[in-house]
C-alpha cells in the first residue's frame, strides 16, 4: 500500500472540508472493497476520510411504511435488524449474504452504493425497491443514480448519508456466488411495491452494472409466480463474461435465480 | 504519520505509525503479537481475524488508524490466564488443526460466531457453522473436525 | 503399551501453542538489523532482458542494495537444479536448462525473479522494486504443453530442442499392443489432470543472516526438509559449505510439497545477507505464492484398456504428455515418471502395461510434487478408464473392479512395483456398505422427482509410499537416498529427546512420535520432546514427504528404541543382578519376570550418567541413533466412494455423501490419521470440482488470487464418513503404510465418476466447475 493520510469526519460538513483540502481524496467507510484495492496498489488515495463515526450517518428509522438506512449502517445491522426485517425481509437476506461475518462487521450500505461495484449486492436492491439516495446535497432517484460500471451520479465532495424506500409488499433476493470469490456473479433481488409495481434489480452480472429487467417486471406485475419469469429473455450480449461464467451462463444464473427469489417471496 | 491508542488484550497500547498501517501489522511488528496471521493479499483466508469492540473484523482490511480508539482482542488474549476459552480447548479435543497457521482466525472467528448465535437465540447446525466459516480458509483440515470443534463448543458453552 | 501408545486417540502435544496465538512461523522472526528482501519479477512470459536500469530504485528511501543476476553468478552462486536423473527411451539424459535464481538473459514465465531490492522496510523495499527499470523485448509464449511439443513452437531452453526434456517409456510396448489388439472390448479415453496450486497458509519466507566473524548463514524458511535444503544450498549453489550454514525450519503452516524444494528466494536472501551485510526477510505474500510457488499436476494423457468377454483386463497403454513449467524443479521429473507410469496397475492384475511419457517446458511456472505427485495422475487415469469401461460394458462398476483385483502378495505388477500386502476387497465392501450403493437407485428416482440430477461414483486406489529404499530410487535416478534417520537420547532423569529427520507442519509428529515412547517404556508422552527442523540440533535426515514420515521416520525411532531398550535392560539386569532377557520394562518401571524385583525407568537413566556402577565395560550414557532405509515402498490403498446431486439449473454439485475405507496398515494415532484423510479427500474434492490455475495466451495467470482460484471451504464440502481396515505392511517394524496422501489420489476420480454418472455422459473435465457442469448438461 502507499502511503496516505487519514482522517477521521465527526460530521458530513467536516468530511466535506477534509475532502475539499485533500489532493486526490477517498471517503472509507467500512474500507472492505478500497482497503483491499489500496493494498493491491491499484488505488493510492492521498487522503482518507473515515465517514464510519458520523453518528447521523447510521442506524434504521421505520416512519410508518418508510425504511431510512444511514448509510454508514453495517451490512451486519441490517441483516440482524428484526424491525426492517419485518417490513422488507430482502433487504435483511441480503445484507446477511454479503461476503463472510467479518466483512459484514465492517462493511456500510453507503460504501457499497457510492463504488458501484458490479458485484456488489445492494445495488440490486435499491433498484428492486424504488429506493431513494439522499446524499449531503440532495435526493437521487435509483435510477438516476448507477450510472455504470463503478460509476454513479455522485459529484466530488458528495456524500451518501443514507437511502430510502417504502416497505414493499414482497421481496427477496438469491444470488449465485463466484466459485472464488464469493460476489455475486447473478443476484437478483425481486419487490413487489405497495402500488401494485414489480420491481427486479439484477447484480454481478450486466456489463454496465446494475440494471432492471422490464420484461419481468411486467410479467411479475401481472402474475407473482416463478412461471411468470421462467421464460423471461436475458439479452447475453448484455452481460459479463469471464472464466467463471460465460454470458450464456449468466443469463441462464439470472433465471434461476429471479425464479428462486419469487419463489421465496411468495 | 498517525498516533494511535487502543486496548489490546486488556492493554492500553499506543504507537505512532504510518498512517497506510494496516491493524495486523500494527499488532505483529509493533506489538509482537505475531499469534494473528496473513495468508492472502485479497481479504479471504481470514487468518488475520480478531475481535474490534467485541466483533470479527479481518485485520488486514482495517488500517491501526482505524481502529483507534477500539478494544481489540487476539488469539494471545482469548485465554483467561492458563485457562482455555472453551473453543480453543475444543479446537484441541477435536483436532480442529493441523499445521496451526489458520487456527487462530479460526478460533476467533468461531467464538464471534457462538456468540452472536447465542445473543440471537438460534442453535449453531453444521450448517450454519459451515455459513459462518465463510471467510475462513484452512488448507488442512477438510474443515471437518473443525465444524466438529465448533459445535461442540457452541453446545457446552450454550 | 498405556493410554498413551500405539492406537490411542491422543490429542496433540503440540496444539497448545497453536491454539492460543504462540507458534513460531519464519515470519514472526526478527533480528536486530534485519532488512526487507522485494524480488522485481518478470511481468512477461518469455522476453529476453535488454536492460536493467537501477538509478531511480537506488535513490528511493531506505534502499541498501539492489542486485541482479550477472552479480549472482559473478559470487559464484550455482544454478538450480533437478535431483533426479531420468533418461529417454534412447537413452540420452533429460535435457535440463539453466535456471539461475536471479534471471539474467532471459525470463521464462510471469513471475521469475529478476532483481532483487534489499531495504530497510518491507514497503521501501516494493516501492524500490517498482522503481527498478527493466526493458525487456517479448518472445511468443507457450503456456500448453500439447502446443509446446508442436513443430514452430516457441523455443524456451537451447539445451532441450523442441521443449521435449526427455521422451521415456516403462513397461512393454509390443506385448500391450499385441494384448489390446486381441480383447473382446477396448475403452478408449483423452484425460486431462488439471493444473493445481498448492496454497498452503502460510506462504513462503526465508530469514537470512550471516555471522561475519564466523563466516557462518543461519536460514529460517519454510521447508519440509530443512537438511536437504542446507544439503543443495551448500552442494549445488555454492551459498555455503554445510558446517556453515544452519537451516532452521521452524513451525511451518503446510507443504503439500511446494515446501520441500529450494526456491530462488532462500538462496538469493542468504547470498544477499552477506553481500549487503544485513539480515535479510523476505515473505510471500499470496499473489507471489500462486506466481513462484511450485505447481501440481498438469497432464494430458491418451489411454487404452482392455478387456476380454469376462471383464478381465487384457492390457492398459497411456500415452502422457506433463507440463513441468519454465524450469525443472527439485524433483519435477520423478513426478510423471517413476512415481506415476509405476501405479498403472491400480488395484488390479494387469500383465501387459506400457507408458510413455513426454515431459515439455512451457512459459509457466515450474510444476513437481503435490501432495499425492503422480500417483493421483495414475489413479485418476486408472480409476476414469474402470468406471468408463464399466458403463460401457454394461457391469457394475464395482463388480468390473472386483474381477480384477490382485489378491495373492506379494505381487510384481510389470510396472516395477512389487506390491507386498493389501485387501482390496474388504475396502470396496466396507466403503460399499457404509455408501448404501444398493440403495442409490431409488435416492436417484427420489432426486430425480425434485429436478436433480445424482450420480455415484467410485475409486479404488493404491499408492506407493514410505518413500524410498534408497538403492531403487538411486538405479532409477534418484540423486538422494530416501531413508530416514533418529537419535533417542535419554537424559540423567528419565525424560526423552527423540531428534528425527522428518519434519512437522501439520501432520502431528510430536505427538505420535512420542506415542512410540510410550508404547515402548509405558512412559507418559508428556516426559518426551521430539526435535526437528533445525540442522544445528538434529543428524542429517531426508524429511516429510510423500507420506514417509510414519513408515519410514517412524521407523528409524523404532530402530533407534530397541538400541536404547538393550541397553537400559542391560544396566537394570546389572543393577537387579538379573538376566538381561528376564528384563520387561513397562508403566516405567523395569522388571524382572518372574520375580517382584523392580527398579524405577529413571533409576536406569540415572545410573547410566552417574556410571558409578554399569556392566563392565559399557560406556556411560543412554543415548543411540538409527538410520533407517526401507527395503520396498509401502502400499496404501482403498475405495472412496462419492455421491452427488447437480442442480441442472445452475450446474451447482452438492456432495451428498463421501466414504473413504482406507488400509493404512498399522495406526499409531487415528484422530490423527482421520485428519489426513479429512484435509487430503478435501484437497481433491478441489481438484475434482474448484481448483484450476489458468493461463491466457500471453501466459498471464488469470487465477492469481483468490478472486479467482478457488479454495474448498467449510460450505463447499460435506462431513466425511472414514473406516479403516487394516494388514500390516511387511516391511517395515511397525507394519505401517502411511495416509498422508491418500485422499488427494483417491478423491478426484470418485468425485467425476459419480458427476459423469449424474449428467448421463462422460464429456466433463477437471474442476467440473458449476459453469462446466452447467455446459456440460446442457450440450448433452
Amino acid at each position: 500500500m502507499y502511503e496516505t493520510h487519514y482522517h477521521r469526519a465527526a460530521s458530513t460538513e467536516d468530511a466535506a472540508k477534509l475532502m475539499g483540502a485533500a489532493a486526490d481524496g477517498k471517503f472509507v467507510s467500512g474500507g472492505q472493497t478500497l482497503i483491499p484495492t489500496m493494498k493491491q496498489r491499484l488505488a493510492a488515495p492521498s487522503d482518507l476520510i473515515d465517514l464510519r463515526h458520523i453518528a447521523a450517518m447510521k442506524g434504521i428509522t421505520i416512519n410508518g411504511n418508510q425504511v431510512t438506512i444511514g448509510a454508514a449502517t453495517t451490512h451486519a445491522e441490517v441483516a440482524a435488524s428484526k424491525e426492517l426485517r419485518a417490513v422488507c425481509a430482502g433487504i435483511c437476506d441480503l445484507a446477511g449474504m454479503i461476503g463472510d461475518p467479518a466483512v459484514r462487521h465492517m462493511g456500510t450500505i453507503g460504501g457499497s452504493i457510492a463504488n458501484n461495484d458490479p458485484a456488489a449486492d445492494y445495488p440490486a436492491a435499491m433498484m428492486a425497491l424504488n429506493a431513494q439516495i439522499m446524499t449531503n446535497k440532495r435526493t437521487i432517484d435509483c435510477d438516476d443514480f448507477f450510472t455504470g460500471m463503478f460509476e454513479t451520479a455522485l459529484e466530488d465532495n458528495e456524500i451518501i448519508t443514507a437511502v430510502s424506500f417504502a416497505a414493499p409488499t414482497k421481496s427477496a433476493y438469491e444470488k449465485f456466488r463466484n466459485p472464488a470469490s464469493r460476489y455475486a456473479m447473478a443476484g437478483v433481488f425481486v419487490a413487489k411495491l405497495k402500488n401494485g409495481q414489480a420491481r427486479v434489480g439484477i447484480t454481478g452480472a450486466g456489463s454496465g452494472g446494475v440494471f432492471r429487467h422490464g420484461e419481468m417486471e411486467t410479467a411479475l406485475a401481472a402474475n407473482w409466480s416463478s412461471d411468470a419469469v421462467a421464460n423471461a429473455k436475458v439479452d447475453g450480449g448484455e452481460l459479463l463474461s469471464d472464466i467463471h461464467a460465460s454470458s450464456a451462463y449468466r443469463a441462464a444464473l439470472i433465471i434461476a435465480m429471479a425464479k428462486r427469489a419469487v419463489a421465496k417471496a411468495a | 504519520m498517525a498516533t494511535v491508542s487502543m486496548t489490546v488484550n486488556g492493554k492500553k497500547v499506543s504507537g505512532t505509525v504510518e498512517d497506510r498501517t494496516l491493524l495486523v501489522q500494527f499488532l505483529r511488528e509493533n506489538l509482537g503479537l505475531t499469534g494473528t496471521h496473513v495468508g492472502c493479499d485479497t481479504s479471504q483466508c481470514g487468518a488475520c481475524v480478531v475481535h474490534v469492540d467485541g466483533k470479527a473484523v479481518k485485520s488486514c482490511t482495517m488500517l491501526a488508524a482505524q481502529a483507534s480508539g477500539t478494544t481489540v482482542t487476539t488469539i494471545e488474549g482469548l485465554a483467561d490466564g492458563t485457562t482455555l476459552h472453551p473453543v480453543q480447548a475444543a479446537f484441541r479435543e477435536h483436532h480442529g488443526l493441523q499445521c496451526g497457521f489458520c487456527t487462530p482466525g479460526m478460533i476467533m472467528t468461531a467464538v464471534d460466531m457462538i456468540e452472536r448465535a447465542k445473543k440471537s437465540g438460534t442453535k449453531l447446525d453444521e450448517a450454519a457453522i459451515r455459513e459462518g466459516l465463510e471467510g475462513n480458509i484452512c488448507r488442512c483440515t477438510g474443515y471437518h473436525n473443525i465444524v466438529k470443534a465448533i459445535h461442540a463448543a457452541s453446545m457446552a458453552t450454550a | 503399551m498405556g493410554v498413551e501408545g500405539i492406537g490411542a486417540r491422543v490429542t496433540r502435544k503440540e496444539d497448545q501453542r497453536f491454539i492460543t496465538g504462540k507458534g513460531r512461523y519464519t515470519d514472526d522472526f526478527k533480528m536486530a538489523g534485519m532488512h526487507y528482501a522485494a524480488f522485481v519479477r518478470s511481468p512477461h512470459a518469455h522476453a529476453t532482458i535488454k536492460k536493467i536500469d537501477r538509478t531511480a530504485a537506488e535513490a528511493m528511501p531506505g534502499v541498501v542494495a539492489i542486485y541482479d543476476g550477472m552479480q549472482l553468478k559473478a559470487d559464484g552462486i550455482g544454478n538450480i537444479i533437478c535431483g533426479w536423473m531420468v533418461h529417454s527411451k534412447d537413452g540420452s539424459p533429460m535435457k535440463m536448462g539453466a535456471w539461475s535464481a536471479l534471471a539474467t538473459e532471459k525470463v521464462r514465465y510471469v513471475g521469475d525473479a529478476v532483481v532483487v531490492v534489499i531495504a530497510d522496510t518491507q514497503a521501501n523495499a516494493r516501492n524500490a522494486a517498482e522503481a527498478v527499470e527493466i526493458d525487456y523485448s517479448p518472445l511468443p509464449v507457450v503456456t500448453d504443453a500439447v502446443a509446446a511439443l508442436k513443430p514452430g513452437a516457441p523455443q524456451l531452453h537451447t539445451e532441450a530442442d523442441g521443449n521435449l526434456i526427455f521422451d521415456w517409456e516403462l513397461g512393454d510396448a509390443k506385448a500391450t499392443d499385441a494384448a489390446l489388439a486381441n480383447s473382446a472390448h477396448v475403452t478408449e479415453m483423452d484425460i486431462v489432470n488439471n493444473r493445481l496450486s498448492p496454497n498452503p497458509m502460510e506462504p513462503r519466507a526465508a530469514l537470512a543472516y550471516h555471522d561475519e566473524a564466523e563466516d557462518h548463514f543461519t536460514l529460517y524458511t519454510t521447508s519440509q526438509n530443512p537438511h536437504v535444503a542446507r544439503l543443495v544450498l551448500s552442494a549445488f549453489y555454492q551459498v555455503a559449505p554445510e558446517n556453515k550454514l544452519r537451516v532452521i525450519a521452524p513451525d511451518v503452516g503446510g507443504g503439500f510439497g511446494s515446501k520441500i524444494y529450494i526456491y530462488p528466494e532462500e538462496i538469493v536472501c542468504l547470498w544477499a545477507s552477506k553481500k549487503a551485510r544485513v539480515p535479510v526477510k523476505w515473505t510471500a505474500d499470496r499473489t507471489e505464492a500462486f506466481l513462484t510457488d511450485a505447481h501440481g499436476r498438469d497432464h494430458v494423457s491418451k489411454a487404452r484398456m482392455g478387456f476380454d468377454k469376462d471383464g478381465k483386463i487384457t492390457g492398459f497403454k497411456v500415452d502422457t504428455i506433463a507440463n513441468l513449467g519454465a524450469y525443472m524443479s527439485l524433483f519435477s521429473s520423478s513426478v510423471p515418471t517413476y512415481l506415476y507410469a509405476t501405479l498403472l496397475s491400480g488395484q488390479y492384475n494387469i500383465a501387459n502395461i506400457h507408458a510413455n511419457v513426454r515431459t515439455v517446458y512451457t512459459n509457466t511456472v515450474p510444476v513437481d510434487a503435490y501432495r499425492g505427485a503422480g500417483r493421483p495422475e495414475a489413479t485418476f487415469v486408472v480409476e476414469r478408464m474402470m468406471e468408463t469401461a464399466a458403463r460401457e460394458m454394461k457391469m457394475d462398476p464395482a463388480e468390473l473392479r472386483r474381477r480384477n483385483f490382485v489378491r495373492s502378495f506379494p505381487h510384481q505388477t510389470p510396472v516395477i512395483m512389487a506390491y507386498d500386502a493389501g485387501d482390496f476387497e474388504a475396502t470396496l465392501d466396507s466403503a460399499l456398505k457404509q455408501a448404501d450403493y444398493a440403495g442409490f437407485p431409488a435416492r436417484k428416482a427420489e432426486a430425480a422427482k425434485r429436478g436433480k440430477k445424482r450420480g455415484i461414483g467410485m475409486s479404488c486406489y493404491i499408492e506407493a509410499c514410505g518413500i524410498a529404499p534408497s538403492a531403487a530410487v538411486g538405479s532409477l535416478g534418484a540423486g538422494v537416498g530416501l531413508w530416514e534417520s533418529a537419535e533417542v537420547r535419554v537424559n540423567p532423569v528419565g525424560t526423552i529427546e527423540i531428534m528425527t529427520g522428518s519434519h512437522s507442519h501439520g501432520q502431528g509428529h510430536e505427538t505420535t512420535f512420542a506415542q512410540l515412547i510410550a508404547e515402548r517404556f509405558g512412559l507418559p508422552i508428556a516426559n518426551v520432546n521430539i526435535v526437528h527442523g533445525d540442522t544445528d540440533k538434529v543428524q542429517f535426515g531426508m524429511g516429510t514427504y510423500g507420506s514417509r514420515s510414519g513408515a519410514v521416520g517412524m521407523s528409524a525411532i523404532v530402530k533407534a528404541l530397541d538400541k536404547v531398550e538393550a541397553k537400559a535392560k542391560k544396566i537394570a539386569a546389572h543393577l537387579m543382578e538379573a538376566d538381561a532377557g528376564d528384563i520387561v520394562i513397562e508403566n516405567g518401571v523395569a522388571k524382572v519376570a518372574g520375580t517382584d524385583k523392580k527398579l524405577d525407568w529413571h533409576m536406569i537413566c540415572l545410573a547410566a550418567y552417574t556410571a558409578h556402577n554399569l556392566p563392565a565395560g559399557m560406556e556411560p550414557g543412554l543415548k543411540e541413533g538409527a538410520f533407517y532405509d526401507p527395503t520396498n515402498f509401502t502400499f496404501p490403498a482403498g475405495t472412496y466412494i462419492c455421491e452427488v446431486e447437480v442442480d441442472p439449473e445452475t450446474g451447482t454439485t452438492e456432495i451428498i455423501q463421501f466414504v473413504a475405507a482406507d488400509d493404512f496398515g498399522k495406526i499409531i494415532n487415528p484422530m490423527i490419521v482421520e485428519g489426513q484423510v479429512h484435509g487430503g479427500v478435501a484437497q481433491g474434492i478441489g481438484q475434482a470440482l474448484m481448483e484450476g490455475v489458468i493461463y491466457n495466451s500471453e501466459g498471464q495467470m488469470l487465477t492469481a488470487s483468490y478472486m479467482d482460484y478457488q479454495m474448498p471451504r467449510a460450505g463447499d464440502l460435506p462431513s466425511f464418513t472414514l473406516s479403516t481396515h487394516e494388514t500390516l505392511c511387511p516391511g517395515n517394524p511397525l507394519g505401517m503404510k502411511g495416509c498422508g496422501e491418500a485422499g488427494a489420489i483417491g478423491s478426484p476420480p470418485a468425485l467425476i465418476n459419480a458427476l459423469t454418472d449424474a449428467i448421463g455422459h462422460n464429456n466433463l473435465a477437471m474442476p467440473a466447475t458449476p459453469q462446466r457442469v452447467w455446459a456440460a448438461i446442457n450440450a448433452k
